[in-house]
């Protein structure tokens, strides 16, 4: 296949020099594919493609990166391949938490306990967004003028994270919303710039360019503390200038959405801590900072046990949103 | 005009050396992957991306968009050779391209093709040019009842105009909704349809279903009817290639009409697929030779051409100052933006104007360059029909299989494939009609989902529709559209009430081939 050949020129450079290391037991002996469980241009897909990227740049391994879309079915098409694919150390799946968040509330062939995690990368932070020129000034505003009419809030996909946080924004705030799903969080940003929606809870790449372009603001921050630092985005404001939700009056301390890559069940822990390796040494480039920052998403790197007590912790609160709306499948 | 000198300034971006050497490569790939069905142009470019990080983005987005262009040109190749449609939109482009090359006339069926395409494209950038701001604002006007009532409107133009008894149209639009309804639900995000088989859980792939339809459905028929001497004997003329270019204009109706429909439907978010649809059915309505649809007629090539690339290329305006992508390509191309560091949107028009109208500049050039090879590619492609049958037809099967495995390494999708195929078979002998179930497929779920988003937003009340001018114009056109056929027979009925008494069967008269 054609595919393949455009990478062998690099995989043959870097055997001849022979700069590899051998720090892992185990070594990848044939190409690599990055599996992303959404489609192409979405932020699941920027990642897979950014650490491909970063890794043939760095020739972190021998072996050629080749990285395919299974968008399918919220995602479910990439996950369930992984399941499929049990034992294969090739197939390298990349994620959100829905990896344990869908299999709880829809019928989809696979649990996350089918897959053998590696590591949550990278943490997407989640902001309140309203139109533009709204007549509120914070989210304490916005929570009174929802409480005498029935606002519409817009997210991606359904009982997916937009629609938990809608639920716990509800519970906090004591009003109650109209969720409406949609496809992607770009399609949402553009649903709210055009007045469709009254709200939504995008992440600040989905609407950085519509924040920029005065199409709508951000309220405040669902994050204990504020943002990071970073260059403007408006012409006044920037990231760190956004309040924390708790700041206005809106009781949700934390809520955000991990970047996260597995591997398929059944393969063994030296293989295992081969890609964690991988992966840390990614984290540690230049250009992982700058896709860090141009995504405006925090800095992580969770494995191992601590991933494991994120995931239970995850679950058990989505269990409950979901329980109380009668979301689970049984 | 405050455009037309940015424009200007575009072109001095895009007109120099190593940007034209760009272009014709970007377009010589474009066409190559275009005609290899399954690879496709959302394919190519993501293959090509990774090549693009080190360059300039002005320079990126040209070659990709480049082979973008190449692959929409190539796409219609094997559309019109080999009834083997490689993207959605150039579906429509089979009914009379397919019919004309089976009869001996390849290359104008081609040339036909590729002129009216490069001049819905052209009409499609000048609108991009002119209009620029205008455009992105209307693009906000659509919410959710204003996007399913444009998918209505496609919809209504297209069946209400079918050649096919009326019964069975409605029979092939529902199990094409039905198709389009495995998989995961966008609205109540549950697992629809699937009967047990985990992998369907990602939905049913269009280019499975088109290939299977019409690629093997096709060859099936064949193999039945006409075994022997299939092989064309095609006259390769050059000069034919110029005298169907020369000919357009004599269908400046069918053309300016089809630009306008691919405009429209490609600044509203309806897309290139819903607009070459409705482009062919209106012409099948209005034009003088409108019954003749479906064996290879000119214009049955034109509209649906035209409307094609004016709709997939003035699309890309709400690509950028949105950030909406209006195709798989487009989705891959905002990827590589992001990664060049350019955030589509709003503001792209204000901070990077070289970016932007260096773009711009390069569809105008691009598409100059595309038509220009690939109209020198036409013999060689006519050529490809004087291959005999026995010859063509196992790499017609070739091709539908790796193209059906390659779209997501599955080989669930092979055998859907070749279901589809028996499906497509049936469908041509017992007389259904495979547009309105590819039209179905294709655009059925999206219309799904705006039509439950509207109803949540008006917690269930049909009145949304009628909220505002926009959205009740569409609808009441709609409408109209739906009912004009059968206004129209009851006014003949009642003009002449007595010619033929007890006839029943107006429909049987119809020749097989116009049933697509």
């Amino acid at each position: 296949m054609g595919r393949t050949s455009t990478f062998l020129l690099p995989a043959a450079v870097t055997v001849l020099a022979g700069t590899m290391p051998a720090l892992a037991a185990w070594q990848p002996q044939k190409p690599i594919e990055f599996v992303a469980t959404a489609g192409p241009g979405g932020g699941t897909d920027n990642l897979a493609r950014a650490v491909q990227n970063i890794i043939t740049k760095h020739k972190l391994t021998e072996q050629p990166i080749v990285v395919v879309n299974k968008g399918g079915g919220s995602g479910a098409e990439g996950y369930v391949y992984g399941k499929a694919s049990a034992g294969d150390p090739y197939k390298v799946i990349f994620g959100t938490s829905n990896a344990w968040q869908q299999p709880l509330v829809s019928k989809v062939a696979f649990n996350y306990t089918d897959l053998t995690p590696i590591a949550a990368m990278a943490q997407d932070e989640f902001l309140l967004w309203v139109k533009q020129d709204a007549p509120y000034k914070n989210a304490g505003d916005y929570l009174k003028a929802a409480a005498s009419g029935e606002f519409r809030m817009g997210g991606a996909q359904s009982k997916d994270t937009d629609e938990v946080l809608t639920r716990m924004i509800e519970k906090a705030g004591k009003v109650k919303l109209t969720y409406i799903p949609f496809k992607s969080g770009a399609e949402t940003a553009v649903q709210l710039a055009g007045g469709h929606l009254d709200s939504h809870v995008n992440n600040p790449s989905e609407s950085l360019g519509q924040w920029r372009g005065g199409t709508q603001r951000p309220l405040c921050v669902f994050s204990p503390k504020r943002l990071p630092q970073g260059p403007k985005v408006t012409a006044t404001e920037g990231w760190s200038d956004v309040p924390t939700c708790v700041e206005q009056g809106l009781d949700i301390k934390q809520y955000e959405q991990p970047r996260t890559v597995w591997l398929p069940g059944k393969v063994t822990p030296e293989q295992a801590a081969f890609y964690v390796d991988l992966m840390k040494k990614v984290q540690a480039t230049p250009e992982w900072k700058d896709y860090i920052e141009k995504t405006s998403q925090v800095d992580t790197f969770l494995t191992g046990a601590e991933f494991d007590k994120f995931i239970k912790e995850d679950l058990d609160h989505v269990k409950q949103v979901a329980g109380e709306q009668g979301w689970l499948v049984k | 005009m405050e455009n037309l000198q940015e424009l200007l300034h575009g072109f001095t971006i895009a007109v120099t050396v190593p940007h034209l050497v760009l272009m014709a490569v970007g377009v010589l790939l474009g066409i190559l992957v275009g005609v290899l069905p399954g690879l496709g142009a959302p394919n190519g470019v993501s293959l090509l991306l990774p090549l693009t990080f080190g360059m300039q983005p002005v320079s990126a987005i040209i070659l990709l968009s480049s082979m973008y262009w190449g692959a929409l040109f190539g796409g219609s190749v094997t559309s019109i050779l080999f009834n083997i449609p490689g993207e959605p939109s150039s579906v429509a482009t089979t009914f009379d391209g397919y019919p004309m090359a089976r009869d001996g006339r390849p290359t104008t069926a081609l040339a036909t093709a590729f002129g009216s395409a490069a001049f819905g494209a052209l009409i499609g950038v000048i609108l991009i040019t002119f209009l620029a701001s205008w455009v992105a604002q209307v693009a906000l006007a659509f919410g959710p009842p204003e996007y399913f009532a444009v998918y209505f409107l496609a919809f209504a133009s297209f069946v209400g105009m079918g050649g096919a008894a009326p019964i069975k149209t409605v029979v092939a639009l529902a199990i094409g909704f039905a198709i389009a309804a495995i998989g995961i639900d966008t609205v109540s995000g549950s697992v629809r349809l699937t009967m047990g088989v985990d992998e369907l859980v990602k939905g049913v792939s269009f280019v499975v279903a088109v290939m299977g339809l019409f690629g093997i459905g096709e060859l099936l028929v064949a193999v039945e009817e006409e075994f022997h001497a299939r092989a064309v004997s095609s006259k390769i003329d050059w000069r034919e290639v110029f005298r169907a270019v020369g000919r357009l204009p004599r269908h400046a109706l069918a053309l300016l009409r089809s630009a306008a429909i691919g405009c429209w439907m490609g600044i509203t978010p309806g897309g290139p697929t819903a607009a070459s649809f409705m482009s062919y059915g209106i012409a099948r309505r209005f034009s003088r030779r409108g019954r003749y649809f479906g064996t290879g007629e000119v214009e049955g090539i034109i509209s649906p051409e035209t409307a094609d690339h004016a709709a997939g290329t003035s699309a890309l305006l709400p690509m950028l100052s949105l950030g909406i992508p209006g195709s798989a390509t487009a989705a891959v191309m905002m990827g590589g933006l992001m990664i060049w560091g350019l955030n589509p949107g709003p503001m792209l028009f204000v901070d990077q104007k070289d970016f932007v109208w260096g773009l711009i500049a390069s569809m105008y050039v691009g598409n100059i360059v595309a038509v220009a090879l690939v109209l020198l590619t036409v013999p060689v492609f006519a050529a490809l029909m004087r291959i005999p049958f026995v010859v063509i037809a196992p790499l017609i099967v070739i091709i539908c299989v790796v193209g059906a495995y390659s779209v997501s390494n599955s080989y669930l999708d092979v055998v859907m494939m070749l279901g589809f195929g028996i499906v497509g078979y049936l469908f041509k002998k017992l007389f259904y009609p495979l547009a309105p179930l590819v039209l179905a497929i294709v655009i059925g779920d999206k219309a799904e989902d705006a039509f439950r988003q509207s109803m949540l937003l008006s917690k269930g009340s049909l009145g949304i529709f009628f909220a505002n001018k926009l959205v009740t114009c569409l609808i009441v056109g709609g409408i109209a559209l739906l009912l004009l056929p059968l206004a129209l027979q009851l006014a003949r009925l009642l003009r002449k009430p007595a010619p033929s008494t007890g006839e029943t069967t107006v429909q049987e008269t119809v020749p097989e081939k116009v049933i697509i």
